[in-house]
């Protein structure tokens, strides 16, 4: 079983990385740190240099700078040491596209002394309906489960996920993060990319958001939800016609609950959204002056920040 | 096998043997059931082996001795560079293309049991193409000299040597449909004018000279002064000695995994 981690800096320690490709820092100072038995989510926007950093850490990439350490070791000069006790999972797969599904997952398991259980691990994550399946065949959820049990099966004590429900149905995605939340009670340390919200909200103990190259933010979910780092929470949104005085409504607001600071902004013509201390009678204010001024709401929402808003505050609303 | 956490054994690799076992049959069984592999490494060579000693189609200069004596030895070199060269550069390209070569090195089996098994997987295909050439052969009327079948054994390792190394070189720099077009187009190559199947002071113009020191018309011309009891001439081992350090040494310093 995979011990308690009390190595300082935990299972993973990366400090101060480096890489550059082609004169481009695609990484540029980052530091992350996870422990065994958490789920540590690395978010960011597609280039953010998520991919390299957990490259890195798998020893596929050596660093142009700073130190990587996991379970205490160097990834590319302790790789022999670290592989029989680091399970991966790459963004693109790697699986041999000639090759049935069941019979990868069973080579993989033969490199390790005493993997898991093949067939129970292939029936927690539905593998035997497509087990005689070539991997050319598999659809890309199917093919990102075979991948995920093939980083499992060795018992890893670290295991690095990269984009683990890209291209899921929701079915695989559950049953995926079913197992994630089943390695971390067992004490193992899963780090694992993601730019879905959802995924990063519901699985992750620990979050840190990444983009060009460094860590932007850090910490568990609800500090990140809460006004620690982008200070607007929680928020009241509502659709209505486009066009409204919106300075109006917010005085109005001010008005009707003292405690106000109440700020009011389109964000898109007829998407509005409230930012303040809403309480109840902020509803009863917001609907008395729609009423007055003849606006029909066509919803309402109140909740907290969610952890897309949060990112999009982080890293900013363009493409890229 | 149990499922509970609290009895599993801390993570250890399984035995380096086992483990470069298990990749060299997996590699293996991958070539065998793979439709145009197959087709490559045993159709190809077995249906010329037939087509040169049962038809004249192809003028060849004999040397006086039977036609299915003088073919087979160069039909085992050509099979030894489909499965070394052909077959493993391709396989090696589509995997590295679809990161399977960086998914398995950080498994236990890492880069070098990636490399060790390989190699084993060849030498497998190679085993089960000597079996069914020779028999083929032998049914034609084929009579190797029983004294050449130790340094054949000699030059087919070091022919294999060469040629893995060439693929791996290819396989780690091109893209993988670069290597497909370059693969099959050496292979054509090396059958019409490198020495393999036919001699190379058959070959015309300055090819006569320059097959020789080619690694496939080493490999040919080996392996025919082997079977025919004529000798392995200590050029072609000093030309596949070269090509496969210089092939090795390429191929390691300009493999890319990624």
């Amino acid at each position: 079983m995979p011990t308690t981690d009390t190595r300082p800096g935990g299972a993973v320690d990366v400090r101060g990385l480096r890489k550059t490709y082609g004169g481009r820092d695609v990484v540029d100072g980052l530091d992350l740190q996870a422990t065994a038995g958490t789920v540590t989510a690395v978010l960011g926007p597609n280039g953010a240099g998520k991919t390299t950093t957990v490259e890195c850490c798998e020893g596929l990439r050596s660093p142009d700078g700073g130190t990587v350490r996991v379970l205490g070791l160097d990834p590319v000069t302790d790789a022999a040491a670290l592989r029989p006790r680091v399970g991966v999972m790459l963004q693109d797969g790697g699986l041999p596209t000639g090759v049935r599904a069941m019979e990868m997952l069973r080579h993989v398991a033969r490199m390790y002394a005493a993997p898991r259980d093949v067939d129970g691990l292939a029936e927690r994550l539905g593998l035997p309906a497509f087990g005689r399946t070539t991997v050319r065949r598999l659809s890309g959820g199917q093919r990102q489960r075979l991948a995920l049990a093939a980083a499992v099966v060795g018992r890893p004590e670290v295991v690095f996920l990269d984009e683990p429900s890209a291209g899921m149905d929701p079915q695989s995605r559950h049953a995926v993060w079913d197992l994630v939340r089943e390695l971390r009670a067992d004490g193992v340390a899963v780090v694992l990319t993601t730019h879905l919200m959802d995924e990063a909200e519901d699985l992750a103990d620990v979050v840190h958001v990444v983009d060009h190259g460094r860590v932007i933010a850090s910490g568990n979910v609800p500090d990140l939800l809460s006004d620690g780092t982008a200070g607007r929470s929680p928020r009241l949104r509502f659709g209505a016609r486009p066009g409204l005085p919106v300075a109006v409504l917010a005085t109005h607001l001010d008005d009707a609950a003292p405690d106000g600071g109440w700020t009011v902004t389109e964000d898109e013509p007829g998407e509005y959204v409230v930012t303040g201390p809403v309480h109840p009678t902020t509803l009863t204010a917001l609907t008395t002056w729609l009423a007055r001024h003849d606006v029909l709401a066509t919803r309402i929402t109140v909740g907290r920040r969610t952890l897309e808003d949060v990112f999009l505050d982080l890293t900013g609303r363009h493409l890229r | 096998m149990t499922t509970s956490p609290s009895a599993d054994p801390a993570p250890a690799p399984a035995p380096a043997r086992r483990r470069i076992a298990a990749q060299a049959s997996f590699e293996t069984r991958a070539i065998l059931r793979n439709g145009e592999q197959l087709l490559v490494t045993i159709v190809v060579p077995v249906l010329l082996l037939v087509g040169l000693v049962r038809t004249s189609v192809v003028d060849l200069d004999t040397g006086g001795v039977a036609r299915v004596d003088f073919v087979t030895p160069g039909i085992l070199a050509l099979a030894c560079v489909t499965t070394a060269f052909t077959s493993q550069s391709i396989a090696t390209a589509f995997d590295r293309r679809n990161g399977v070569l960086r998914l398995l090195a950080t498994t236990p089996l890492g880069r070098g049991g990636l490399l060790a098994g390989k190699i084993l997987g060849v030498l497998c295909v190679e085993v089960v193409q000597v079996v069914v050439i020779g028999a083929v052969a032998l049914s034609l009327g084929w009579q190797p000299s029983l004294a050449g079948i130790l340094p054949a054994l000699g030059l087919v390792l070091l022919g294999t040597a060469a040629f893995t190394a060439l693929a791996l070189l290819l396989a780690g720099t091109l893209r993988a449909e670069g290597v497909l077009a370059v693969a099959n187009l050496v292979l054509v190559l090396l059958v019409v004018g490198g020495g393999l199947i036919m001699a190379p002071s058959e070959l015309p113009g300055p090819l006569s000279h320059l097959a020789a020191f080619l690694p496939s018309g080493a490999l040919g011309e080996g392996l025919r002064g082997a079977f025919l009891g004529t000798g392995v001439p200590p050029l072609s081992i000093v030309v596949l000695l070269a090509w496969t350090a210089a092939f090795g040494a390429g191929a390691g310093k300009l493999f890319r995994w990624h």
